[in-house]
């Protein structure tokens, strides 16, 4: 506890951290909007298309200067999107191939001006494909200044927008008939994914951003099945995990900032998808066994009853082997069971009757209580 | 003769170039017919992880057990993928995107652990360097072959096989999945077997084009190859063919403008896909605006004809059928009108006299097939 409050003192990790909370941030409150929409992947399309919008900031600028680099991969991030939507719209390809595509091909221009701008023998071009993994640990407080208004800007315009962005994500038929600008809308809310796109760039890259966009959604997804709780949840996950992962890879020193912060919101995702209240897959496992055991209690409760009808003998004495050939193997628990909560219980042989000596026999309770589940059986029957 | 062939450098790049985006493309054309695209850039970035996994365990980077290991993982990401929407917790789309970057920054981290052992770094796994592809050589016989010439000329080959074998399974399996499995022809099965070609196809193409310049190899080609055609085995015809034009073109820009080599490649696939998109000759968009407006004068041509018809042989004829009129009636402006006018009579369906237009009979058999459908001729 004291090492991590000590780090917090110094000044590159205090930028790094307030970096990655800022970038889980944006990207927890617009990723919940872009799973819900079915649009995870254009996060992975337009992080990698920002790459030539840095190189182009950078060209532009003529220097490695923050605000230009980020308007850059704003731009070509967002016109990576358009493109994918000319291409879906306009021709018969599919969204899939309209997604990759413009991932590919903006990325491999991105390529392209990189290795131009690293042929002008600029000086000044030191680590510009740091943009590629981020360079967390470059991060200046100017940056996170940036970052910081980025992040006001876009949750101001959500905050704002609310019952609009809404009703677009679940129902875009009914907004429209509502007189809403459902294509606006709808293009505001893909230019802001970009805004999360761009403060990514710096913390975990273009090639990792896809993950920060979807994860902490998903992970929030699990626990609430309202709006307001998930964006708040999806925002508190981005923050932990991105916070967690810059301590991590500062207390780690070597290990890439962008990767952790990655592997550390994956690993909320599969906490929530395995252990959420309600959705859990351990909790369906439970209730999917508890329910199997449920029916084999009162199938083999079932069976000595109809044994009891077929004998014309309330109290017929049971054997164990017969309920086990009956059921397969393992009557017994069930049994056991049964005998609890005092549906059977153990029959005395009378004198001079072969076999074992005790056998299972319903009590009146048990007698009552295969009546009820064979009359709810028909009754489902008829 | 045929060393020289070998060591003619720029040829070299070119051809492994070519082979990249053939062997890609033959894998690509099902997964863009698929609906599954993106499932390239998952195994794309995946193999990363298990590139370096099979460094880590073998000290060895090329080879047929190197190769299918690390394409092994690309198929990992897939069947996890699978798993995570079989829990019907998560949409196949935010699935994709969940797991691949897991398995690509363990890659990257172990990368950052082991960077002593590994001989490649982030910076290629990225990008590749298909311009060095002729320093590494292995000798066969007395000839020096580039490695990954070998190794994308055996993928291609492998690829080729495949889609030849199970050409009518596969054609089947992607166009009527439902009947594929109805007459027994495991569709999955033969999907999984294209995806591992996939991943393996990436792990070769890998140190050429690296881990994201590889899905504009996968999905540019065969798209690019839909928007031209609707026979599968033209597909891969046209896919072949953007292959080599992008492998030459981005070559021979990429030399001029000092820039990278694969980048360039995959940029010049874009450039056939956009002009394909734009200049296709059925799905093109200038073929479908001039459909459109074909489509758009003929109607307009119908309607002049419809017009003169119902006047024709009435009082008002001769107000009614004059060129002025039509603004008040159609509501076509003074130009409109005249360019309809114009068409009418080069398609000889009116003939002008002085102001007074008249249907020839072409033009009155037009109007009757509007008015009167479907009554016989007489």
């Amino acid at each position: 506890m004291m090492g991590v409050l000590a780090l917090l003192q110094d000044y590159t990790i205090q930028n790094v951290v307030a970096g990655a909370a800022l970038l889980g941030l944006i990207s927890g409150v617009l990723g919940s909007f872009a799973v819900l929409r079915q649009q995870s992947l254009l996060g992975d399309t337009m992080s990698h298309a920002a790459l030539p919008g840095v190189c182009l900031g950078f060209i532009i600028a003529g220097t490695r200067h923050m605000g230009s680099i980020l308007l850059g991969a704003l731009a070509t991030g967002a016109l990576a999107a358009l493109v994918m939507l000319l291409l879906t719209r306009m021709s018969r390809l599919k969204t899939d191939a309209g997604l990759g595509i413009a991932l590919s091909v903006f990325f491999a221009l991105g390529v392209v001006l990189l290795t131009y701008i690293q042929g002008m023998n600029n000086a000044a071009q030191g680590g510009l494909d740091a943009f590629l993994f981020g360079q967390a640990a470059a991060t200046l407080r100017s940056d996170v200044w940036i970052m910081a208004g980025i992040t006001v800007v876009a949750l101001a315009l959500v905050v704002a927008l609310w019952k609009e962005f809404k009703l677009v994500t679940f129902d875009p038929e009914f907004a429209a008939s509502l007189g809403m600008p459902v294509v606006w809308l709808e293009v505001g809310l893909t230019v802001m994914i970009a805004l999360a796109v761009v403060v990514g760039l710096q913390m975990v890259g273009v090639v990792l951003m896809a993950a920060m966009v979807i994860a902490p959604a998903v992970a929030a997804r699990q626990w609430s099945h309202r709006l307001e709780d998930m964006v708040w949840l999806a925002a508190a996950i981005g923050v932990a995990g991105g916070v967690f992962g810059a301590l991590l890879s500062a207390l780690s020193r070597g290990l890439a900032t962008g990767p952790l912060i990655i592997l550390s919101v994956s690993g909320v995702v599969l906490v929530s998808i395995t252990l959420a209240p309600g959705r859990g897959l351990v909790w369906e496992a439970l209730r999917l066994w508890r329910g199997r055991r449920r029916q084999r209690d009162q199938q083999v409760l079932t069976t000595l009853y109809r044994l009891a009808a077929h004998h014309d003998d309330p109290v017929y004495r049971s054997e164990q082997g017969m309920l086990d050939t009956y059921h397969g193997l393992g009557t017994r628990a069930a049994l056991r069971k049964l005998e609890r909560r005092g549906l059977v219980e153990w029959g005395q042989a009378p004198p001079g009757e072969p076999g074992p000596e005790r056998r299972w026999v319903l009590t009146p309770a048990g007698i009552a209580e295969a009546e009820r589940i064979l009359a709810s059986l028909n009754g489902e029957g008829a | 003769m045929l060393a020289a062939l070998f060591d003619n450098v720029p040829l070299m790049i070119m051809l492994v170039g070519a082979l990249v985006g053939i062997a890609s493309s033959l894998v690509g054309t099902f997964l863009v017919l698929r609906g599954n695209s993106m499932l390239s850039d998952a195994i794309g970035h995946a193999i990363v992880f298990g590139i370096v996994i099979v460094w880590l365990l073998t000290h060895q980077q090329s080879g047929p057990v190197q190769l299918v290991g690390a394409a092994l993982t690309g198929l990992l990401t897939v069947v996890l993928t699978e798993l995570l929407v079989r829990t019907r917790r998560v949409k196949q789309d935010a699935a994709i995107g969940l797991v691949f970057p897991v398995l690509f920054s363990i890659g990257v981290l172990l990368l950052n652990l082991y960077a002593r052992d590994v001989h490649i770094d982030t910076h290629t796994v990225l990008l590749g360097e298909i311009g060095f592809v002729w320093l590494d050589t292995v000798t066969l016989g007395d000839l020096r072959v580039p490695r990954a010439l070998l190794s994308m000329g055996a993928m291609t080959l492998l690829n080729a096989a495949f889609v030849g074998l199970f050409y009518k399974e596969l054609k089947l399996a992607t166009f009527d999945e439902g009947l594929a499995r109805a007459l027994g022809l495991a569709p999955g099965v033969l999907f999984y077997g294209l995806l591992m070609l996939t991943s393996g196809t990436a792990v070769a193409a890998f140190d050429a084009v690296g881990a994201v310049l590889f899905v504009a190899f996968v999905i540019v080609p065969p798209a690019t190859a839909y928007l031209l055609t609707d026979r599968l085995w033209l597909m891969f015809g046209y896919g072949t063919l953007v292959s080599i034009a992008a492998s030459v073109s981005g070559y021979y820009l990429a030399v001029a403008w000092n820039v990278s080599i694969g980048g360039m490649m995959a940029v010049m696939t874009g450039v056939f896909l956009m002009l394909a998109f734009l200049a296709g000759p059925r799905y093109g968009l200038v073929a479908q605006w001039l459909r459109r407006r074909g489509q758009r004068r003929l109607n307009e041509i119908r309607t002049l004809a419809v017009h003169l018809y119902n006047h024709e042989g009435t009082p008002a004829q001769r107000e009614e059928n004059v060129t002025r009129a039509l603004r008040e009636h159609l509501l076509w402006d003074d130009a409109k009108a005249r360019r309809v006018v114009e068409r009418s009579c080069e398609r000889r369906l009116i003939v002008r006299a002085g102001e007074a237009l008249s249907l020839t009979s072409a033009g009155r058999e037009l109007a009757r097939e509007i008015l009167e459908p479907g009554r016989s001729r007489r």
